[in-house]
């Protein structure tokens, strides 16, 4: 007994600021061994900046950090590793042209002699640790062929292989089917009866009130409470992570549904990962949100309808008329626009100046040979001015701005193509609190004038403070409709329905 | 439906190996007299100086990187071995107060030393200084290239004419043939052979070639693995060199005579048999025994051309049509489709 009052890891008053963001506000953080430690809180609330301050990928302004009573600072992940601090990353970190071992043993492969690779030696350590886990994989499968739960499953027999003492598993049954959470729940039982401490970090409440020990809620950067599981429920755990004024968060909505204005009938993607058999309907003047979990497929959605992705069935109606967008020229021709997840990679031309980014969606509008500089500086000026983009001039450089003015660009060069429907993949993501308001104020002013607005966001109370309707995906299928102000007896209702209906299919 | 999928599937897993034969059995029906082994033997040959190229620029590209100063490295590196390896008896040789023919080893090593000097520079540029290895192999090639006529140019004769007249020894060593029966067999051909072997094994059993493919996969996971990424890139780099330095010590037997044009566009050669041997531009992807198909594949399409007496210029263009439809191919097997 007296081992349980041993703390494997304890983080003390961490604090991280970054530029006009406290990130973290004197956090604390202690785990037992042989224990689940679940760490909980929404999108932004500090845990992914808690553990990126544990590995030493960001560096923590304040605090202290002691693993079996030794003060550390580790540098970099693999310095942690040295320590016995694992983690299992939500975007798997595996090079996927090589085998499973290789992938196990990366850094520190087995040497025989003439330093030659200990092939057999590999295979025998990789069975053994597999067999311990009850893991069914052949060692020297390519690591690209295996399915995700495998690769998470490897991820953390590979932590276990380094002999671990703290491992930190972050979503790691976002993207799992009930049988293989079942096998990785028994798996974490093993390893804590060995008296591994495990960091827990996920959004399902019910999973964690079944497997933890002791759950840590964090809200905006701040430590709010930890207590032991037993002591709580499904809404009091709510009620921790999201307890403050929903209101002044959002500005006041104001738009009002009208007619339907588009049907989408049982839509199915063609290559998988991909959701099927998805039916709803957008009317004008509407925000509708789709909410769900990582890998319920919500991005491969709003892909397939604008096109990009390639559908494999279903329709599409636009004003009652069937219309068949085979590519995003089409949809943008038909009054479709998209703001896609991953800005970086998909949205922003980073080295180009604001001219450039604003006006690269609808460039046919200046001219068939020569561009048309004037009304490029014209309707640069009028996009700037129209979303209060913050720019010392529109020949910056974008990538010198600020996520949320980043973002102002990039919907305003979709508003120029003058669509009738946005499809907006998570479009505050990585922006901060104020300029997030303006966003949402910008969403409820387009529906105001009659578009139509699909919006895919992981931030329940983003979701909840714009949205008319809230479609829920679950592993790639529709779970339900959540009408706003119907049935559920308020916010909360609301979002312990979403929540539920979230992990209907897995 | 399955059926026909699976065959697809073996048709693109096999594709390299298809081209090959298709290629080999379309000139024998055309000409049957090319089934003698002479010919393959001087396929083989042709292939094999080039094949070494391939060898060393195969883990560059594996990296995710590329190599453009192959053919320039070669010339400068080709025309100091070219110096050294000079019959003591020729009046007008690069050393005039060498009178006594070198031990072979020293050429052999002077080449090496050339090559793997700036191969290392070269995996500097992009492991340290984080230049895209297409920039910097850019510029080093034109310093090799500069080396190569101010070193040809500096002869005691005071003309620029090229490096010849070298000993027999040095020939026999590096361009001779071995008696098999009545058969020549070509020693560059087993020196390919033996260096494919060697690197086969460093690409597939030892820590550098799986640190290598690690990189090249996928750099992120291999530094949080706890590889050192700029330690393996130099590595590479350097095990290029040394192979460009083999390769010109060969190349300088073969041609017998070393200009400053000695060993331009040796480069595209090297590169087209990687591709051709399924090494992906992409980096992560590509083995041994393709790039050795790769090489040869490239030499029997020159060979079987130039022996079916197809017009040069036509030449060209199959070659052409054949590297991009072989690469073409090669990639879907790696498509992701969404």
């Amino acid at each position: 007994m007296e081992q349980q009052t041993d703390y494997l890891l304890e983080m003390i008053d961490i604090d991280k600021s970054f530029p006009g963001v406290r990130a973290l506000d004197k956090v604390q953080f202690k785990l037992r061994a042989g224990t689940i430690h679940s760490l909980m809180g929404e999108n932004g609330a500090g845990k992914s900046t808690l553990m990126k301050c544990l590995f030493g990928i960001y560096k923590k302004d304040g605090g202290s950090v002691f693993i079996e009573g030794e003060e550390v600072n580790f540098n970099n992940p693999k310095h942690a590793l040295d320590y016995g601090v694992a983690m299992v990353h939500q975007e798997l970190n595996q090079v996927l042209h090589r085998n499973v071992m290789e992938n196990v043993w990366l850094g520190r492969l087995p040497i025989k002699k003439y330093g030659l690779v200990d092939t057999k030696k590999m295979i025998r350590d990789t069975n053994e640790i597999f067999k311990e886990l009850e893991i069914d994989i052949n060692p020297t499968a390519i690591i690209g062929t295996l399915s995700v739960s495998q690769r998470q499953m490897i991820e953390i027999a590979k932590a276990v292989s380094y002999d671990a003492k703290i491992v930190v598993l972050d979503e790691p049954t976002s993207s799992l089917t009930e049988k293989e959470v079942d096998h990785l729940f028994r798996i974490t039982k093993k390893l804590t009866s060995q008296g591994v401490g495990i960091i827990y970090i996920s959004h399902r409440i019910d999973e964690i009130l079944t497997i933890s020990d002791d759950i840590t809620v964090l809200r905006d950067g701040q430590w709010i409470a930890t207590k032991p599981a037993v002591e709580l429920d499904n809404a009091e755990i709510i009620r921790l992570m999201v307890n403050r004024e929903l209101t002044h968060r959002f500005p006041e909505k104001t738009n009002h549904p009208s007619g339907e204005m588009m049907t989408v009938s049982h839509l199915s993607g063609k290559y998988p990962p991909t959701f099927s058999d998805v039916t709803f309907t957008l009317r004008k003047g509407e925000i509708l949100g789709v909410a769900g979990l990582v890998g319920s497929r919500r991005t491969e959605l709003l892909n397939t309808i604008f096109g990009v992705f390639t559908r494999e069935s279903g329709e599409i109606k636009l004003n009652g008329e069937l219309v068949d967008i085979s590519s995003p020229e089409v949809a943008k021709k038909l009054g479709f626009a998209l703001i896609t997840e991953e800005r970086r990679a998909t949205g922003l031309f980073p080295m180009m100046n604001i001219y450039f980014n604003t006006i690269i969606a609808n460039i046919k509008e200046y001219g068939k040979f020569l561009l048309s500089q004037r009304k490029i500086a014209k309707d640069t000026k009028r996009s700037i001015d129209a979303l209060a983009v913050k720019t010392p001039s529109p020949k910056t450089a974008i990538r010198s701005l600020s996520g949320g003015n980043q973002q102002k660009v990039i919907i305003g060069r979709w508003l120029l193509t003058n669509p009738e429907i946005l499809l907006l993949d998570e479009p505050t993501r990585g922006i901060d609190v104020g300029a997030k308001f303006e966003i949402y104020q910008l969403i409820i002013n387009l529906a105001n004038e009659g578009k139509g607005i699909v919006m895919v966001s992981s931030e329940m109370p983003e979701l909840l403070g714009i949205c008319d309707r809230i479609l829920v995906m679950s592993n790639g299928r529709l779970a339900g409709v959540v009408e706003r102000g119907k049935d559920f007896g308020g916010v909360e209702g609301e979002q312990e329905h979403i929540l539920k209906l979230a992990g209907t299919f897995i | 439906m399955e059926r026909s999928k699976k065959v697809g599937e073996f048709l693109l897993n096999y594709a390299l190996y298809i081209i090959l034969g298709a290629i080999l059995v379309t000139v024998s029906i055309i000409r049957p007299n090319f089934i003698a082994i002479n010919n393959i033997l001087n396929i083989m040959k042709q292939a094999s100086t080039k094949g070494i190229l391939a060898l060393g620029c195969a883990g560059i590209i594996v990296l995710g990187g590329t190599d453009l100063s192959i053919g320039r490295m070669l010339g400068l590196s080709a025309a100091i071995t070219a110096s050294l390896v000079q019959s003591v008896t020729y009046s007008s040789r690069y050393f005039q107060g060498m009178t006594k023919q070198l031990p072979i080893i020293v050429p052999l090593l002077a080449a090496i030393g050339v090559c793997v000097v700036i191969s290392a520079i070269n995996g500097f540029g992009v492991s340290k200084l984080h230049m895209h290895a297409f920039i910097i192999t850019l510029g080093t090639q034109l310093i090799a290239f500069g080396a190569n006529c101010i070193y040809i140019e500096s002869q005691p004769s005071g003309s620029a004419q090229a490096l010849s007249t070298f000993e027999k020894n040095f020939l026999d060593k590096a361009a001779g043939n071995i008696m098999i029966g009545t058969l020549r067999f070509p020693k560059v051909v087993i020196y390919f052979a033996v260096l494919a072997v060697v690197m086969w094994i460093v690409w597939n059993k030892t820590k550098l070639g799986k640190n290598m493919f690690a990189v090249g996969g996928n750099q992120e996971a291999a530094a949080v693995s706890g590889v050192n990424v700029t330690k393996t890139i130099m590595y590479v780099y350097i095990m290029a060199g040394v192979l460009y330095g083999i390769a010109s010590f060969l190349e300088a037997a073969r041609i017998q005579s070393v200009g400053a044009n000695t060993g331009i566009n040796y480069e595209l050669d090297a590169i087209s048999a990687c591709v051709i041997g399924g090494v992906s531009f992409s980096g992560g992807i590509g083995t041994i025994q393709g790039v050795v198909v790769g090489a040869i594949i490239l030499q029997a399409i020159n060979y079987s051309l130039y022996f079916l007496g197809v017009n040069p210029y036509l030449q060209y263009i199959i070659r052409g049509i054949i590297i991009v439809l072989a690469v073409a191919i090669d990639v879907r097997k790696y498509l992701v489709k969404r």
